[in-house]
Order: structure tokens, then sequence, then C-alpha cells
């Protein structure tokens, strides 16, 4: 299955400044940055966590600790994906008890993802509270999970898909919306 | 978007058939899985529902053990079957065995036999995934990719190191899926063992044969020392095991000879004093015990692949 590129969302610049206004937002939201972890989904949420991070340490100073998850093995579809993921390690070297969790992804979309990551974290141990950071809502939701900060608010139709590219692993930062062909 | 998979084999019967990059897979996998292993809750949804069925005709501690926690942990269902208390002593076959547990839902088969094939069989027979976990003189391809995995996270890499099986080459399944497995990902393995335990043709494998010990281990990277297989009444060739010790027996004194980083590999259950001296197994050189950790994460790697195998599984 082809995609087609129909249109360009956001360039380097709007991913660069949606970025930054979310991090002020995290900031503005968690005043004692004390119990802030950061953690990202595999692959492109763990860019986008790291890149949030150092934004934070630029405004506030503070090193945030941040972590990696893949959530291949929480996963509800997993006899029925056509291509089955590669698993991943999961890289979460703090303690994430009683601490605020900024889960960080790039696009949400039905929402199990989310419900992987939520269950998965979870299972680490019991923080403070979970927000929800995702630099693109495209609707669709299949449960009741919403954003706590989010970049860009794109309605779509189902056939279609949203490609977030970031330098670190696709050379360039845009995001652009393809038609399934 | 997610990397596509490789992995299309609904059973894992043997590492003579995998090619080197559907061993790598594993590998990959088994490094995840033991992330898994150190987290407080070692336990992942993965399998959760499926059925994992252990039928042992052969007494094992550490495999079956190793293979019922590694389903354990991706939330699977285990029954375990030993043949000495089951309907097989009732002269039932191993196919309507197979039938059988097959009609009670299970998804996998883990089985070792005593009889060389005998999973291939099996595997004909039923829709279920069959993971050979030992069979007869034949394969024992989980030990081999646990050792693989084991010298792999030690020492960086397999291609280009040396690796030398010693002890009972003739009667040893660990021996042959090891074979497989190290040359196929660039190693240069040395079986070395007394004449009459080396099959003849051993060189067709691609290995170096010796029967000189310290030959063996001069060059290694790391030795793998089979256990002395008593139980199999295949070692008359020796009079006694004190002999053994003495002209094969890895001990501190002939590791001197070794290369500084060399690791000592042993399937278990151990021999003391007949394949390897106390010493040497409980010595900083050993990854014995580090083995049998990996064994669980390389384990949850063979069952999550199979299990997900993807359409038109072979």
């Amino acid at each position: 299955m082809g995609f087609t590129e129909k249109a360009k969302i956001m360039d380097k610049e709007a991913v660069e400044k949606a970025l930054i206004r979310m991090s002020h937002e995290i900031l503005e939201k968690n005043k004692d940055t004390d119990g802030l972890v950061i953690v990202g989904i595999r692959n492109r949420g763990e860019l986008i966590a790291n890149r949030m991070a150092a934004n934070i340490k630029e405004i506030s100073g503070k090193d945030i600790p941040v972590g990696a998850m893949d959530i291949t093995l929480y996963r509800d579809d997993l006899t029925q994906v056509a291509e089955q993921p590669v698993v991943k390690e999961t890289v979460i070297d703090f303690d994430i008890n009683g601490k605020m969790i900024i889960l960080v992804d790039d696009v949400l979309f039905t929402g199990r993802t989310i419900r992987c990551a939520l269950d998965e974290l979870i299972d680490f141990g019991r923080p403070k509270n979970i927000q929800l950071a995702v630099l693109i809502d495209r609707g669709h939701r299949e449960l009741p999970i919403r954003a706590d900060y989010v970049g860009k608010n794109v309605p779509t139709s189902l056939d279609e898909v949203v490609e977030v590219r970031l330098s670190e692993a696709d050379g360039t930062d845009e995001v652009v919306l393809c038609q399934k062909n | 978007m997610p990397e596509k998979l490789a992995w299309k084999r609904k059973d894992l019967l043997g590492i003579e058939e995998l090619s080197k990059e559907e061993i790598e897979l594993i590998l990959n996998t088994a490094d995840s899985f033991k992330e898994v292993t150190t987290r407080r809750i070692k336990k992942v949804p993965a399998l959760r529902g499926k059925t994992v069925v252990n039928l042992f005709y052969e007494p094992s501690t550490r495999t079956r053990t190793s293979f019922e926690l590694a389903a354990k942990r991706l939330s699977a269902d285990v029954i375990n079957i030993a043949v000495e208390v089951s309907s097989v002593k009732k002269g039932e076959t191993l196919i309507d065995t197979g039938r059988n547990i097959e009609a009670l839902m299970a998804d996998v088969i883990i089985v070792r036999h005593n009889c060389s094939g005998a999973p291939y069989i099996l595997s004909k027979s039923v829709k279920a995934s069959v993971v050979n976990a030992g069979d007869g003189w034949h394969e024992h391809p989980t030990q081999a990719l646990l050792d693989i995995f084991t010298l792999k996270s030690k020492l960086g890499r397999i291609k280009g190191l040396k690796v030398s099986i010693i002890g009972d080459i003739a009667h040893s399944r660990v021996a042959r899926s090891n074979i497989w497995g190290l040359t196929k990902l660039g190693a240069q393995v040395t079986v070395c063992a007394p004449p009459v335990l080396i099959p003849p043709g051993m060189e067709s494998f691609g290995v170096k044969v010796t029967n000189d010990l310290d030959e063996a281990i001069r060059e290694a990277d790391a030795i793998n020392v089979l256990r002395m297989q008593f139980e199999r009444d295949n070692v008359s060739a020796f009079p006694s095991r004190m002999e053994y010790f003495k002209a094969y027996g890895v001990t501190e004194d002939r590791l001197k000879g070794a290369k500084k980083h060399i690791l000592v590999m042993h399937p278990g259950p151990i021999n003391r004093g007949v394949e390897i001296s106390a010493e040497v197994a409980d010595g900083p050189k050993s990854v014995i015990l580090e083995q049998v950790t990996n064994g669980i994460a390389v384990r949850m790697a063979v069952l999550y692949l199979v299990t997900h195998a993807q359409g038109g599984a072979i």
C-alpha cells in the first residue's frame, strides 16, 4: 500500500515553534519541576521527548529525566497487524513512583497506542499523574483519551495518513498529510 | 512506520534451516526481552490468552523451567506434560498426543524427545507452533541461541570470533546447533574431543577438528564445554571419569595458555571434576549462570516470534 503526499501541514519552523510553546505550557502547568519526567513513545515520540527536555532545560535551567518506551508487547492487535513491528527496548532508568509523567507521541489518532503506553507505565510504578503531549492530534478517537498539550489539531479523513518527519530520523523536520492509495 | 519483520516460520525446529537474518532477528528481539526481565513487573501481555504446552519426553529442569518462565512472563497459560506420568506410557503415539494437546486449544507445543526429528514429525501434524527443546542427537536450537546471545552480549560481536566446542561432539545436539548458528554468523568454530567422540566427516560442517585441548583453548575467544552424557551410556570408550578429566577436563591450569578475555560456557548441568573443574565453573571467566538468565529472554523472543508469525507461515 503506497501513499501520495497531499499537503505539508507543518514546516521546520512550525514544528520548532509548536514544541517550544508546548514546553512552556508544560512548565506553566507543572510549576514544581522536581517531580517532572518525560517519556517518549518509540520511535518519533522519543525524539520529540528529547527535544522537549532540551527546551525545558533552556527555559528553566532544569534537567528533566527522559525515558523511551516501546509499546509493541502491550498492543491489542498483535495478531491482526499486517506488518509485525520489531520489538524494541523500553528504557526508563528512573523511578516513576510519585512522579508527574509527560507522555509524548508524535500523532494522536485512535488512542490505542496511548492505552498501551498507560498500561505499560503503570507496570513500572504508580506515578502521581500522567499528562499527554502530542505534536499532531488528527481525531478519530476510539477510546476516551485526550491530549493535555497539542502542537496542532489536524482534521483528517480515515483514508489519510499523517507523517511526522524529524531530522534525527528522516533528515528533515516536517509534517505531511498523505493519501492512502 | 514499523520495520518489516522477516519472521514467517510457524515453528522453530532447528538452527540449520535458519538464515543469518533470522538468527539475528531472534537475537535482536531477545535483547529487547532481556530489558523486560529487569523490570519491576517482569511480565508483558504479548501472549495473553495463548496456551503453551511443555511436552517433555526426556528429563529436564533448566530448559523446561526456562520455557515455562518465558511463557509466563509473556502472560501465556502454561501446561507441563511429563511423559513419565502421561498416557504415552499407555502407548499413545507422538502424533496422537500432539493432536490431543492441540484439541485443548494449545497455541505452542514445546517438545523434547529422545528421537532425532520428532519435532519435525509433530510440526507436520499440528497447526500449533512447535518449538524444539532438544531432539535426540540432532538439535537444541534455543540452547545455541542463548549461547550465541551470551557471547554477543559479552564480546560485542560474533563475526570473526574463535569459539571452541569441547567434549562429546558425537552425541551432542548442543554442539550441532551451535556449529550451525556460529558459522552462519561468521565465527570460526573448532571442535575438540578424543577421536572416539568426534563423528566422521565433521570438517564438512565448516569447523576445525582437533584432539588437542591446549590447542583448542589457546586460540579461543570462548570455549563451550559440553557435558559428558553418562546417562546415555555412550562413553564406554573412556574407562573412567577421572581419565577423561585428566585428558580433557578444563582446569585453571589448562586455561593458563588462554587469551585473557576468554569466556567459559557450559550448557549445564555440570559434571564437576569431569569435563570442567569447580574452580573454572565458579571462576571469573565463567558465564554459565548468565547463560541461564539469558535463556529466558531468548525463549521469550522465540515464543513471541513463532506465535506472531506473519501470514503464509511456513
